[in-house]
């Protein structure tokens, strides 16, 4: 039972990936795939955690912003006094949450207040970093940086973030409750649930995603900056998308978030190795955007008149 | 009355109805009703649009509370836990999610590790006592699925096994998107359930099946239930007679009216449905709510006007009956809202000429008497009859020559409804035509002719003597026998 | 006329309480001119993108330009360069550049609307994805070349010709005055705000709901455009990341000012107020000393505040 949606993503990932190898067969190894991928780790993170407040129908624009915040708090605080750190990064996903019960309980439009939230996010991490630095905590940089036999590290974390993903979103029961809230808010609320709770916790599994995804970053990069994640909030919506998600209906897909992300990471390096000039690559990604919302638009008009 | 009925050292009734009333505004829905559900009833539900028949489901099913009076379940705390269903018709299924994902956002007792094999079981379950032979797996989106494959789904899902099991199910309509053969396995579901000792609901505008299926049906009119005896009590036309009002013998025929509109070939226009209407013609479309008059009309309307170009002489024009979706403009003064369709009639150079609109408005104030002291006022200052005259001078101030009315006058009292059907004869004298949708039989028996709708296509069209409420009735409730 | 009770009085009160706090500490109140000049100054290019993104707000829930930004440094860069590279009088190429900044504005319009109409895209992502194409066609355009304005164009973006007022000041009021004409006197405004209100009932009422859409959009674009192009010339050549703040600043004066988010409800007043404030509020947290994190922290809580406060009494009506 293969989801018919995820034909899509997977065969343009797996073009993508084979025209980079053919480009560059340097990059058929451990350490190019390992080179090609591992920047896709945060995005993939980021991507889910965009992909659960567009399956409840809002969309958030502070992702970016949220991320670089977490991404400060990771490498300024969590080395230096990791129980402070804990502590924030919790409270950064009980403010998520709060932000979804806000939102449902006013029935506020979530694009402005995800906009207002950017402001604070940012000034938050300014506040906690003034200026790009800090350190990766040892443990995070030994996991991020790992090198398990036969199979780069990049390539098992998205695989475990997609089957995470996959069986907390789309296999328990708390997921299916989710995702009912963006399939058809009466049904819920007629079932006698609460849709301020069911939203809060959509808002929290986001949060923790995003957390993850901020703390997976500084593994990476070794040091925090206000402005690291910025280009996120774009990604993870884009990711989404490319991953066969709508925006509205509640239907979306973890594994096609996670594929979506690595299409966006491969594409970038496509575009280099392709030696088009990086001033197209912003356009680009904007381009596969349109592109892939046109061809799926097309397909519904084809299975409509069919 | 079903209270009335001698209490039998039976079990206990699933649901008693004690004087309960259900108010809307000045609008009372359900006017103290009293009504009994026994295990192993099957009750069929009858009544014209309007009647209270889903103000007495939603009771029941808890969905509101009564204003007055009360809902009793004995020996149980609420609703859910006297396991009482409701298969509604309005859609209360999850498309983005399966088949049995959707039992889980129902049932609360759908935990643990095992979920997903328990409500594949209970909803495959269910699925082949009642429709032996689907081909509905538990593990299928309902957006892949067809319409007549959802409603089998909500079905199933209101008998499915739960942690309170089904007692009372309600359903309303269940039939609209089934075949005849599967509407079938239903009734035969329905009374083996009922033989098992569980009690249903039923509400269908086809009579054959409630016939077929209910041992006691209960009429509903205006609120109240005006019969409610065993169904062999009934006899079709006795039924059809008893929704009607028997009283409304005073009703002047259409054919004192007949004006000269000329010959039927003077059609001026003609929707992809079939319905015509001449020169000063008031065209009435009938039959139950929901089938597909308001979509008829819809569609005719954004056929005839555009997206792109504003008329300053639009050729139709639409009075809105769901004043919050689809016509009154909130933050609005009533001023505004009145002069919006003659937007392009009162510009000048692109500037809305404010002389001419507060003439304009003052005018309409007079003519068809919005009762405010100031038309700066903001609309929802007005009550909901005088919103609605609003948007009748909102149409009737343009100089469009086809006014499409939407069921305009839903909850409107009944001193405003006298004084729009002399405005809409006066104008229509005047040469104006008039599609009018109403689920009122006062006002479809005042048009010219009428068009009833049934299952989104005109099941009859009635002229001059031959619009009355049996005819009507007759052809918006069909008599076939299911299957 | 209950004044108190106009959506953009408090945001004026809020503003000259920013700018009364902010003199009486940073120059001893000396510096009382050269504050309000400066605001002035810099609230027009607020003021600009606001007013276009206004309009796109008042359509209702969901409408939005993401693209504003791209828009603006496309137009700010191909218009500077085109004027760089022409020859003749002055008046002809300064002429030559405004056109030009406007006919990009024009083509970036019309291609979010054909996204959002022909293609289905939500508002959001329609705009947002072709700003990435906008963005692209920058860089490329722009080859990391700074472009000087023409000097008369540098110094009229500069000047204060009248009264001591910004001429860009200038500018921004009586564009402002021709919105808030279009807004609360013409039919366009009307149909606007009944889109706004209720898209199904307006369509239902005969307004040509795709036309006015469309004319929003290109509208915004035009303004986003034209905020290029002047911030270009105020600021000696057009920068690839100039519009970049303009995203958050357009929206946030919209809300700020008063205008509903719920749609319907435009304030074209309530944008200078909070253009003023939003440059202010930086000024006396600059002034105050705090940093960049407390000013920007203290915008979002803003508007989060303002947000859920005026959607509250939207619900209660």
């Amino acid at each position: 039972m293969i989801n018919p949606r995820l034909l899509l993503p997977v065969l343009s990932l797996a073009v993508l990936v084979a025209a980079v190898f053919w480009l560059q067969p340097r990059a058929m190894s451990y350490v190019g795939v390992n080179l090609l991928f591992n920047l896709a780790v945060p995005i993939a993170l980021a991507t889910v955690a965009q992909m659960v407040i567009i399956m409840v129908g809002d969309i958030d624009l502070s992702m970016g912003a949220f991320v670089s915040l977490i991404a400060c708090i990771t490498a300024a605080i969590l080395p230096e006094n990791p129980a402070l750190g804990w502590a924030m990064l919790a409270g950064c996903v009980l403010t998520y949450a709060a932000l979804g019960a806000l939102i449902e309980a006013r029935q506020l439009p979530a694009i402005v207040v995800t906009l207002g939230m950017s402001f604070i996010w940012g000034g938050a991490a300014v506040l906690i970093l003034p200026s790009p630095g800090g350190s990766s905590p040892a443990w995070l940089t030994a996991i991020m940086k790992a090198k398990p036999p036969l199979v780069p590290m990049a390539i098992i974390a998205s695989v475990s973030i997609a089957a995470v993903a996959h069986l907390l979103i789309m296999r328990s029961g708390f997921g299916v409750r989710l995702r009912a809230l963006g399939g058809n808010l009466r049904a819920v609320s007629r079932a006698g649930r609460s849709t301020v709770r069911l939203r809060a916790m959509a808002y929290a599994v986001a949060g923790v995603f995003a957390v993850l995804a901020g703390m997976a970053l500084v593994g990476l990069t070794t040091s925090g900056d206000a402005n690291i994640a910025l280009r996120y909030t774009l990604l993870s919506i884009a990711g989404v998308i490319l991953g066969g998600g709508e925006f509205t209906g509640g239907r979306v897909s973890p594994i096609g978030a996670v594929i979506g992300a690595l299409t966006l990471t491969l594409a970038g390096s496509f575009l280099s190795f392709l030696r088009l000039s990086p001033d197209w690559q912003i356009g680009a990604q904007g381009a596969i955007l349109i592109l892939v919302l046109a061809a799926r638009l097309l397909v519904r008009r084809a299975e409509k008149r069919a | 009355m079903a209270s009335a009925r001698p209490n039998t050292t039976g079990p206990e009734p699933v649901v008693i109805l004690d004087g309960a009333s259900k108010s809307f505004g000045a609008l009372r829905a359900l006017d103290h009703v009293d009504l009994r559900i026994d295990p192993g009833e099957c009750l069929g539900l009858v009544g014209h649009n309007g009647a209270g028949k889903s103000t007495l489901v939603n009771l029941v099913t808890g969905q509101f509370a009564a204003s007055e009076g009360r809902v009793i379940y004995p020996g149980a705390k609420d609703h859910r836990q006297a396991g009482i269903r409701a298969i509604s018709q309005e859609g209360m299924l999850c498309p983005n999610l399966t088949v049995l994902e959707n039992l889980q956002v129902v049932q609360r007792d759908l935990t643990g590790w095992s979920w997903r094999r328990l409500a594949a079981r209970r909803i495959g379950a269910a699925l082949d006592a009642i429709f032996p032979g689907h081909r509905i797996r538990p593990e299928m989106p309902v957006f892949d699925m067809t319409l007549a494959e959802q409603q089998m789904v909500e079905i199933a899902i209101g008998f499915a096994q739960g942690a309170h099991p089904a007692r009372l199910v309600v359903l309303d309509e269940p039939t609209s998107s089934l075949d005849a053969s599967i509407s079938a396995q239903l009734l035969a579901h329905l009374r083996r359930f009922c033989a098992e000792g569980g009690a249903v609901v039923f509400i269908s505008h086809m009579l054959g099946e409630v016939f077929e299926v209910a041992d006691r049906i209960v009429v509903m009119r205006d609120g109240h239930i005006i019969a409610d005896r065993a169904a062999k009590g009934f006899t079709r036309q006795g039924l059809v007679d008893a929704m009607g009002h028997v009283a409304d013998e005073s009703h002047e025929p259409s054919a004192l009216r007949i004006r000269a509109l000329g010959n039927r070939s003077d059609a001026i226009l003609r929707t992809p449905e079939g319905v015509e209407a001449r020169k000063g013609e008031i065209v009435g479309l009938a039959g139950l709510a929901g089938h597909g008059q308001a979509e008829a009309l819809a569609r005719f309307y954004l056929a005839q006007s555009s997206d792109w170009r504003s008329l300053a002489e639009p050729a139709v024009v639409f009075v809105a009956g769901d004043r919050k979706r689809d016509g009154v403009m909130p933050i609005w003064s009533i001023r505004r809202n009145l002069a919006l369709a003659a937007l392009g009639h009162l510009c000048r150079l692109g500037m809305v000429d404010r002389a001419a609109e507060n003439a304009l408005s003052a005018d309409w104030q007079a003519r068809i008497g919005i009762r405010t002291p100031d038309m700066a006022n903001p609309i929802l200052s007005l009550s909901g009859g005088n919103q609605q005259k609003v948007l009748f001078a909102r149409a009737l101030a343009t100089t469009a020559a086809v006014v499409v009315m939407d069921d305009p006058m839903r909850g409107v009292d009944i001193g405003t409804k006298t004084e729009v059907y002399d405005m809409i004869r006066h104008e229509a004298a005047e040469g104006r035509t008039f599609l009018w949708y109403s689920t009122e039989m006062d006002e479809i028996l005042n048009c010219d002719r009428v068009f009833v709708f049934r299952d989104g296509a005109i099941s009859a069209e009635l002229e001059g003597e031959r619009i009355t409420e049996a005819n009507i009735l007759a052809a918006s409730f069909e008599f076939g026998d299911a299957a | 006329m209950r004044i108190h009770r106009a959506p953009w009085f408090w945001a004026w009160v809020a503003a000259f309480a920013a700018f009364l706090a902010t003199w009486s500490i940073s120059a001893g109140g000396g510096g009382g001119a050269a504050l309000a000049v400066a605001a002035l100054t810099f609230a027009s290019f607020s003021v600009l993108t606001g007013l276009g993104q206004m309009l796109v707000i008042t359509m209702g829930p969901g409408n939005v330009d993401l693209s504003i930004p791209a828009t603006m440094t496309l137009a700010g860069t191909l218009s500077l360069k085109l004027m760089g590279e022409m020859t003749g009088p002055v008046w002809a190429i300064m002429l030559a550049g405004l056109v030009s900044a406007l006919a990009v504005g024009a083509c970036a319009g019309v291609v979010n609307f054909a996204l959002i109409r022909l293609l289905r895209i939500p508002p959001i992502i329609a705009t947002l994805s072709a700003s990435f194409l906008y963005q692209s066609l920058a860089i490329w355009s722009n080859r990391g070349l700074r472009i000087k304005p023409p000097a008369a164009l540098a110094e009229f973006a500069t000047g204060r010709a009248i009264l001591g007022i910004p001429n860009l000041a200038l500018v921004a009021l009586v564009i402002s005055i021709g919105f808030w004409v279009a807004l609360n006197r013409s039919g366009f405004g009307r149909r606007l705000s009944a889109i706004g209100q209720n898209p199904r009932a307006a369509r239902l009422a005969g307004v040509p709901v795709a036309r006015i859409m469309g004319t929003t959009y290109v509208t915004c674009a035009k303004m986003a455009a034209l905020t290029g192009f002047l911030l270009a010339c105020f600021s000696g050549g057009a920068a690839l990341n100039m519009g970049a703040e303009f995203l958050l600043m357009s929206i946030a004066v919209t809300v700020i000012g008063g205008s509903s988010i719920a749609g319907g409800d435009s304030n074209v007043p309530g944008i200078w107020a909070g253009a003023l404030f939003m440059y202010l509020i930086v000024s006396m947290l600059n002034s105050y000393g705090l940093g960049a994190g407390v000013r920007l922290l203290s915008t979002g809580v803003i508007i989060i505040a303002i947000v859920a406060v005026a959607s509250g009494r939207k619900a209660q009506a």
